[in-house]
Formats: C-alpha cells, sequence, structure tokens
C-alpha cells in the first residue's frame, strides 16, 4: 500500500529514514512562535521547500529510472506511429502484389514481403495501431469495471462482497486460451470490439481483487474514520478519501496488464479467433507467416519482433511505475 | 463528592446538567463464521454495560488497558460505531435512534481527535483542506467565503503558522499532526471533544506542547472532554474525574483524587501499582501489586465479576454475582474520598501510589 | 568494565543528504549493572545498540568513527565472523516488538533450542529440555505443554518473555534491551520489568535498557545516559539526576511529564521539536530549545563536563542549571 511519506514514531532508525525521505522535521513552531527554519528559510519541506506528493515524488523517481525511460521512449514512438503510420510508412498496408510474394528485402522495402505479396514493413508498422488500441482499451476497460466493482465490494463489504469475492473466484477459473476459443469462435465482427470485450471480461476479476484489497486497507485508515465521523457522505469518502489514496496499485497493475493484453491479442489472432483481415495485427501476420518459417523467416521475425518489444516496453514500464507509486513492493 | 449515593446504574453524577450521559452501553461484535452463509458463533464483548456522565466544561478520563474497551466507547460516542443496546443521550436526546439530517447535527457538536496523526489525516489532501472538509460537509456553518479564512484563524489557534495552510501533512512533525487534527475537530465548534489517546504516539517533549493545548482550548471554548487513555499519569494531570475501564465494563469511577490516592477496586490498585514513577526514591517506598497472567479475551469473559481471574481478592461470590458500579456498602454515609462507585463485591481502600516528595528543585 | 564505547559515530546515508545519527558517544557498562539510555525517537540511542550489537543496517548506515571495548576487545575491528560468535552467546539483544521478531513459522521450543544446536552443538532432544527449562526461568506458566507452540499463540506479555528467555540462552555477559515494555500493557510491563531486573541480578549482567519512559529508567536503572541529537547531553546515578539534573534537557523532560502522585499546574512544554538530524544545529544541538542558551551555546559544541560524583554533562552551565 502506498503509504504518506515519513514513518511513524517508533525507533530511531525510522525516525532517520523519515527525517532523511520527508525532510519535515524542520518545520518547527511551538504556540505561534516560529523557530528556526533551516537554511532555505522559510520553506522547510524538500530541498526546495516545495510541497510533495505521492505523484510528484513518483515522477521524481521515474525521471531517473533507466527502465523508464527506455520504455517511455519506445511507446511514445509507439503512440505516435499508431497514429501517423503514414509519417514512417509511405505504402498502404492492403495494397499487395501476389508476383512479389515472399521475396526479401529490397530498396524501399527494408523488410521484404509477405506470402500475399504485402509490404511487411509497411504492415508492422501499422499493426502497431492495433495492438495499441487493444491494449489501451482493454487496460482502461479492465481498470474501470475491475475497480467500480472491486472498490465498492471493499468499501461496502458484506453480502455483495461475498458474491463478488466467489465470483472472481470463478473467473479466475476459467483458462484464458480456451475461454478465448469457444467464446470468440461464434462472433464474426472483423472489429477488435469482441477481443478487447472478451479481454475486459476475463480481466476485471484481477484488478478487482486489487482494488477491493486496497480500499479495505485505506478505509481502515483514521482520516477515512475522522470523516465518517464528520457526517461525510458515502460518496465522498470514497472519492475523496479513499479513491486517491487507493489507486496507485490498481494503475500499476493495469499498466503491466497492458503489455499482456497486447501479447493475448496476438495469441488470439494468431489462432485464428481474435482480429480477422482486413485489420492489419501482428497475430494475424505471425500466424500467416509460421507455416513458411524455413524459406521466408523474415515474415515472421518482423511482427514477432515488434510484438515482444512492445510487450516488453510495456511491462517495464508497469514495473517502473510500481517501483516508484509503491515502495514497499519491491 | 457529597454527593448521596444512590446504588444501581446511576453513577457519580457531576454537579452540573450533564451534556452527555451515558447509560448500559454495550457493543458486542459478532463472532461469524461461513462465507456466503455467516452463523453467528459467538461475540466479542467490547463493551458490556457502561454507564456515565460527563458536564459542561468537565474532562472525564477513561482509563484501562489494551482490550478493556475505552476505544469502541470512543467510537461509539461519536457514532463511529452503533451500540448493540444502551442510550447516549446528548442534551436528553438519545442519539443512538437518530439518521440523517438530526444525526448530522448531533455529529457537529461531538468531534473527535485520532490517536496516530500519522494515519488520521489524508495524506492527499492539503492542511487547508483537511482542516475545512468539516465545512464543506456541514455548509450552514461557515458560508463558503469566509472558510478560508476560519481555517487560517484554527491553524492560529492550535499554535501552527497559518502560512501553512497549502502544505501537506506529511511535511509536519507528529505533534504537528496532532495539532492539525485537534483543529479539524475544532472547525465546527462542538462542545465535546473525544480524544482517543490523543498523545501516545508522540515524543515525551512534545506531549506536554499538546496536553497545554488541549487544556487552554477547554478553557477558552468550554469544551467538554472525554480523554481516553492508557498513561494513568496523563489522565490524573488532565481529568476532573476518571473511570476505569476493565474487559468491557467500569471498575472504579469518581474524582481524580477519589481515584488515585483512595482506589477501592482491586484492578485499579494494581494499575496504579504497576505505573513506573519518575522517581527513583519511590522504588522503595512502593506497594507494588504484580498481577498474575494476562486480560482473558472478551470473546469468553469470566463470569461474575471480570476481574476475578486475576484478583487476589477473588472469592466464590465474585464467580457467581457481577458486583454492581455502586458507592459500595461499606463507604456508604462515611462521606469521605473512598465514598465512590466501585465495582467490586470486597472494595476496601488501599493506597498504592506513594504521597509525593515534594519536587527538590535544587539544593 | 565490560562494555566501554568510545565516541561512536555513525552515519545514515539517505537521499536528502549525510544524517549524523550518533555524533560522538561515549558511555560504559560494568557487570551487574544497568544502564539506561534515555532519549527521545531520532536521538541516536537504537541506532548505538545496533552498532554495539553490530546488526547496524549498511548501507544506510556507517559507522564513521570510534571504538566499542567488550571485555577489552575493540568490536569494530573484529572480523564478522568473530562477532558474530560473540552475538548471542556474549551479548544479547530484546526488542520492542517480540512478534516481528519470532519466526513466525517456527515453535518457540525450535527457536529455543536452535540457539543450543548452533552455538553449544546439542542435539535436538537435548535442546529441547534446554527451552523448556529457559522458558520456566521466564516463568511461562506449563512450559512443557507450551514448548511446541506457535508464536502467535502467545500474548505479548508472554512473547516478550520468550524473547527474553532467547537472549538469556547461552547466558550472555551483556543484554541490550531496547524498549522491552513500549509495547505492553502497565500491569504487564510490571510483570516483564520485573523480570528482567531479577534475572540480571541473578546473573550477575550488565544490562542496557533503552527507554524513552523516565518511569521504567526511575524504577530499574542504576545510571543514566541521557542522548539528544545523537549525543550523550547527561549521565548520571539514577538518584541524583531525578534530584537535580545536570543539563537542561533533562530537567525539560522531568518537569515535561505529569505525574501520578500529584495533580499537576500547567506542563513545562521543551519549545521545538528535535532537530533535523540533516542539519544539526552548531554549537550545542539543544540550543534552540533552550531556556539557558547564551551566545557560546550557539557556536561551541560543549564537551562532557565531569560534574563530580561520577557525573557528567554536555552544558557549559551545567553547575547553573544543577541548583537550579
Amino acid at each position: 500500500m502506498p503509504e504518506p511519506q515519513g514513518a511513524r514514531p517508533g525507533g530511531d532508525h525510522e525516525a532517520i529514514a523519515s527525517t532523511g525521505a520527508g525532510g519535515a522535521m524542520d518545520l518547527a513552531t511551538s504556540e505561534g512562535i516560529t523557530l528556526e527554519q533551516g537554511p532555505e528559510g522559510p520553506g522547510g519541506g524538500g530541498p526546495a521547500g516545495r510541497p510533495r506528493s505521492l505523484w510528484s515524488d513518483a515522477w521524481r523517481d521515474l525521471r531517473r529510472n533507466p527502465v523508464f525511460l527506455v520504455s517511455g521512449l519506445i511507446i511514445v514512438f509507439l503512440v505516435i506511429i499508431s497514429i501517423w503510420p503514414s509519417l514512417i510508412a509511405s505504402g498502404n498496408p492492403l495494397s499487395c502484389d501476389l508476383a512479389k510474394a515472399q521475396e526479401g528485402s529490397r530498396p524501399g522495402h527494408p523488410f521484404g514481403f509477405n506470402g500475399q505479396g504485402c509490404d511487411v514493413y509497411t504492415r508492422t508498422v501499422y499493426g502497431a495501431r492495433t495492438s495499441v488500441v487493444v491494449g489501451v482499451l482493454a487496460s482502461l476497460g479492465v481498470a474501470v469495471v475491475g475497480s467500480v466493482l472491486g472498490g465498492l465490494a471493499g468499501f461496502f463489504g458484506g453480502f455483495w462482497d461475498a458474491i463478488l469475492s466467489r465470483l472472481t473466484d470463478i473467473f479466475f477459473g476459467i483458462p484464458v486460451v480456451l475461454g478465448g476459443l469457444v467464446l470468440l469462435s461464434v462472433v464474426t465482427s472483423a472489429t477488435v470490439w469482441p477481443v478487447i470485450g472478451f479481454m475486459v471480461l476475463l480481466g476485471w476479476p484481477q484488478i478487482s481483487r486489487i482494488a477491493r484489497g486496497s480500499v479495505i486497507t485505506i478505509k481502515q485508515n483514521d482520516f477515512v474514520q475522522a470523516a465518517r465521523a464528520l457526517g461525510a457522505s458515502n460518496p465522498r469518502m470514497m472519492l475523496r478519501h479513499v479513491l486517491p489514496n487507493a489507486i496507485a496499485p490498481v494503475i500499476v497493475v493495469a499498466t503491466i496488464a497492458l503489455g499482456t493484453f497486447i501479447a493475448l491479442e496476438a495469441t488470439l489472432s494468431y489462432l485464428g479467433v481474435g482480429l480477422k483481415p482486413p485489420t492489419v495485427s501482428w497475430g494475424i501476420d505471425i500466424s500467416d507467416a509460421s507455416p513458411y518459417i524455413r524459406n521466408a523467416p523474415h515474415m515472421l521475425l518482423w511482427p514477432a519482433g515488434a510484438l515482444a518489444v512492445t510487450v516488453l516496453a510495456f511491462i517495464m514500464l508497469g514495473d517502473a511505475v510500481r517501483d516508484a507509486l509503491d515502495p514497499k513492493l519491491r | 463528592m457529597a454527593e448521596p449515593a444512590t446504588a444501581g446504574v446511576a453513577p457519580a453524577a457531576p454537579a452540573a446538567e450533564p451534556v452527555l450521559e451515558v447509560r448500559d452501553l454495550v457493543k458486542h461484535f459478532p463472532l461469524t463464521r461461513g462465507v456466503l452463509f455467516r452463523k453467528q458463533v459467538g461475540a466479542v464483548q467490547a463493551v458490556d454495560g457502561v454507564s456515565f456522565d460527563l458536564a459542561p466544561g468537565e474532562t472525564l478520563g477513561i482509563v484501562g488497558e489494551s482490550g478493556c474497551g475505552k476505544s469502541t466507547v470512543a467510537k461509539m460516542l461519536v457514532n463511529l460505531e452503533r451500540p448493540t443496546s444502551g442510550v447516549i443521550r446528548y442534551k436528553g436526546e438519545d442519539i443512538t435512534r437518530l439518521s440523517g439530517r438530526a444525526l448530522k447535527a448531533v455529529r457537529r457538536n461531538i468531534q473527535m481527535v485520532f490517536q496516530d496523526p500519522y494515519t488520521s489525516l489524508n495524506p492527499r489532501m492539503t492542511v487547508g483542506d483537511i482542516i475545512g472538509e468539516p465545512y464543506e460537509i456541514h455548509p450552514e456553518v461557515a458560508p463558503k467565503g469566509d472558510r478560508r479564512r476560519r481555517v487560517r484563524e484554527l491553524l492560529d489557534v492550535v499554535g501552527l503558522n497559518p502560512e501553512y495552510i497549502n502544505r501537506y501533512p506529511h511535511q509536519f512533525s507528529g505533534g504537528q499532526r496532532q495539532r492539525i487534527g485537534i483543529a479539524r475537530g475544532l472547525a465546527l465548534q462542538p462542545e465535546i471533544i473525544v480524544a482517543d489517546e490523543p498523545v501516545s504516539a508522540l515524543d515525551v517533549s512534545v506531549q506536554a506542547q499538546v496536553i497545554n493545548l488541549m487544556e487552554k482550548l477547554q478553557s477558552e471554548f468550554g469544551l467538554s472532554y472525554l480523554f481516553i487513555a492508557h498513561d494513568l499519569s496523563i489522565v490524573r494531570h488532565i481529568s476532573d474525574r476518571v473511570g476505569v475501564m476493565y474487559l468491557g465494563r467500569l471498575a472504579e469511577i469518581g474524582s481524580d483524587e477519589e481515584i488515585y490516592d483512595h482506589p477501592t477496586h482491586p484492578y485499579t490498585q494494581a494499575l496504579l501499582s504497576a505505573v513506573p514513577l519518575p522517581d527513583p526514591t519511590a522504588r522503595e517506598r512502593r506497594d507494588r501489586i504484580i498481577l498474575s497472567g494476562d486480560v482473558p479475551s472478551p470473546a469468553n469473559p469470566p463470569s461474575g465479576c471480570r476481574f476475578r481471574t486475576r484478583c487476589w481478592k477473588a472469592r466464590e461470590r465474585c464467580a457467581v454475582e457481577v458486583p454492581e458500579l455502586a458507592v459500595p456498602e461499606v463507604f456508604r454515609g462515611d462521606g469521605g474520598p473512598a465514598t465512590h462507585p466501585s465495582a467490586c463485591h470486597f472494595a476496601a481502600e488501599r493506597r498504592t501510589v506513594p504521597t509525593a516528595t515534594e519536587p527538590d528543585e535544587g539544593e | 568494565m565490560l562494555l566501554e564505547v568510545r565516541d561512536l559515530q555513525v552515519e545514515f546515508h539517505t537521499r536528502e543528504g549525510v544524517a549524523r545519527a550518533v555524533n560522538g558517544v561515549t558511555y560504559s557498562v560494568a557487570a551487574g549493572e544497568t544502564l539506561a539510555v534515555l532519549g527521545e525517537s531520532g536521538s541516536g540511542k537504537s541506532v548505538t545498540a545496533q552498532a554495539i550489537m553490530g546488526i547496524l543496517d549498511s548501507p544506510p548506515g556507517r559507522i564513521s568513527g570510534g571504538e566499542v571495548l567488550f571485555k577489552g576487545r575493540d568490536l569494530l575491528r573484529l572480523k564478522e565472523d568473530q562477532r558474530r560468535r560473540i552475538r548471542g552467546a556474549e551479548m544479547a539483544m530484546i526488542f520492542q516488538d517480540a512478534l516481528s521478531s519470532l519466526n513466525p513459522v517456527l515453535t518457540v521450543g525450535n527457536q529455543l533450542g536452535e540457539m543450543f544446536i548452533v552455538h553449544r552443538g546439542m542435539n535436538r532432544g537435548r535442546a529441547r529440555s534446554e527451552a523448556v527449562g529457559l522458558m520456566d526461568r521466564v516463568r511461562i506458566p506449563a512450559a512443557k505443554e507450551r514448548v511446541d507452540d506457535y508464536p502467535h499463540q502467545f500474548s505479548g506479555g508472554m512473547r516478550q518473555r520468550i524473547m527474553i528467555a532467547m537472549a538469556l540462552a547461552l547466558e550472555p555477559d551483556l543484554i541490550i534491551a531496547d524498549e522491552p515494555t513500549t509495547a505492553l500493557d502497565v500491569t504487564v510491563q510490571a510483570q516483564v520489568m520485573d523480570l528482567l531486573a531479577e534475572l540480571r541480578r541473578e546473573l550477575d549482567m550488565g544490562l542496557i535498557l533503552i527507554t524513552h519512559d523516565l518511569g521504567v529508567v526511575a524504577d530499574v536503572a542504576d545510571r543514566i545516559a541521557v542522548m539528544y541529537a545523537g549525543r550523550i547531553v547527561e549521565s548520571a546515578p539514577v538518584h541524583d539526576i531525578y534530584r537535580a539534573p545536570a543539563h537542561p534537557y533533562t530537567r525539560g523532560l522531568l518537569e515535561s511529564i505529569p505525574r501520578l502522585d500529584q495533580k499537576g499546574r500547567e506542563l513545562y512544554a521543551i519549545k521545538g521539536l528535535p532537530p533535523n538530524l540533516l542539519r544539526i544545529p552548531p554549537g550545542c544541538a539543544f540550543n534552540p530549545r533552550c531556556p539557558m542558551a547564551q551566545d557560546i551555546c550557539r557556536t561551541e559544541v560543549p564537551p562532557l563536563f565531569d560534574a563530580g560524583e561520577g557525573r557528567r554533562s554536555a552544558c557549559f552551565f551545567w553547575k547553573e542549571t544543577r541548583d537550579g
């Protein structure tokens, strides 16, 4: 659980940690008299005297983390080419020439051609959009559904909480790929929505468990009790007091899940139940290329490489965010 | 206390019309088993029949060891827990049955100060937002434009620099956070403040600052305090009257002199004798009572008198008959300081705190 | 002397700079003596103990100077495996939080017996009967039946007794108890303190009692060392310090606690807060909070003056303070 910076009193050791991390001890006043303020003048707080919050602390940590910088750069690049693929790929991913099928790299077509004679480079670039859209939307959907259900269950407890807990157990029991094969094989739509819907359906219990646990921990804090003793309404307690303090682990898990959703989309597409042509997807391309891995490996390697790098980037980002937001989970 | 003793539930009544009357307050937490189909298998008897009064401007201290139910009493007073049974009357009105608007109005007048200054302030809110939140919940108390000014005033009242209004709690030390918590409690101008171990998480040299502040505020705003603590010295210092709790019940209640200098309940005597005194000469002069064993579980309390399993005076009667909190028969009509309610069949005076030696200020 | 700490210095390297947790601590303990180290959180009292025991977390902590002479040997110069042999066998420590100091998945008999198996090479059976003996010794009722229980099955007071039993197992010459009763209720606290004092007498051990509680100190200590901002500010026999403190900080502490045996007036409150260890004030660290501070206090660090009769005070005005 993310905790306010600074430590509880107790041991000397901890007190030192808090002096170091919080830097708050010099904010001294007593009976209205302002005492010495430390060398930076009336600031006191951190070295710069500015107010610090979990988020600004996390951001400071992140900026110094090479893992975050590398994965962040990759992700920014991915997002840009998902929005404007034509920036780096001038061709059309759907204009193919069977005469060039399986041909290797040549000027203007650095990655060569696939089995349908489409340009592999163009298709790899355009495939990023599908992956990013599926990953982001599925993560968002999971985060919203999971944290709302889990959060409410954790906050109110009781009967519905028990129901929800059993329900998550049931969902955890469903094997993802098998579930996908069964559920998605009856879908005929060629859009990304059935796939995203399936991911949200199977993904929310994970987030809901985390949100529930996080809310229960925060709910027991005295500041929530204090608000209740003041007569605060349930929505006020949830939105002002519980949510801002409980959301960090949800964000962390949703970010890490984003990478796995991208991989899951590729898996489902590879198995033929995910996305369907004419949607451009790395999974479809990997599936199409896999019979020819011996004589034309380039058809497989480029989309597979792009997929691997993307998934890794999101998982690394999730790790970095977790380290920054939730030092105790390390 | 020169009041005639009445038998039964009415405890030593303070002189003025009480602002708060608590009668036979009970809180049992059910112990359940099963996940979907819960079955009650027992109950933790956290509070089991507690009665007391609180007069305007008075401080009633409640002492006891962990698990005695003192914090649960506090929570019921500020409506964080619903009593299983019993009555809490605020100015004659039973507040345990209230809800909605009526409850909200009563809540304004009974505020709480929490023990842990590190968890009682929302780390994501600025000090201004924390102290100002009561006004958002009770908008009728202060018009919107006036709230900021009031928050600054409150900061000043509790001895913090009003310029700190935009800072976050973690930028303050424990003592300063506790001042912020007190300022929040004062925002709605309550009549009663329930303080649950308000200084026990603080450093020794800072405790005195906060206690002095609380005393200053009491005389300034005419507050009534229910001061809950395990530290008997601090309770004596701040309280006009003191109630001693053991395992969900009051063992003894009376003025600070009656309880500390003339205790008649064996538990009070043992508790007082166990407090280390900051006076090495007291080592030899003291009557130490070392109790054996631990406090029994409130889920399975002893029959009769709850203290009997650790009491050196316990006899058969104690296991059968619950002693009532009333002035013991032997002291009735005596009129001395031992004449105060004590829930013991064999109540007798035994002084365990040595008389103070005059503090020797230098030679 | 059993233990002599000389000019010990410990630093913590944090993100925001070097926190000087211990700045030249000097104290000593004789066999059979109880020294109370009194201080608030951040005073360096626990860090000193960790440095003596050799259990300081480093990084971030670093011992940057001084000596810890235990039976004449400087512990800071010993190799880690030599120190490990001393820990437990010759000096042992009792912590505040017994529940987290005991391993939750091993029975207490197992954990107590482990000491005998590792250090004395006993077999399981003998180690177990030694464990029962120890539990008897710290007065755990029905020790024989309870030896196979897990830590969580004991109450707080009983767990602290198990911690004490563990510390006593190899009959060390020195025990360091860090806030041993702070987490306990007052009636249980009295039981545990009584037990500690009795065992110390029986075994003629040296005992360092680290605490913030002036009452506990007065009850059991022979001598007191008061720490503030990583330094000893006053040390004296227990009776003297309560009768006439020779340092303004000690005096302030004594006057700021409410008394059980007298109804108080307004409490004296030491103004301000303990200093930030990243920025300890120049001169005497207590000067910003001190009612007696003069110019010299803001520029010069006061040495530990010899105040006679085994007393020492790090105050330029110790005489004036002592004489009120």
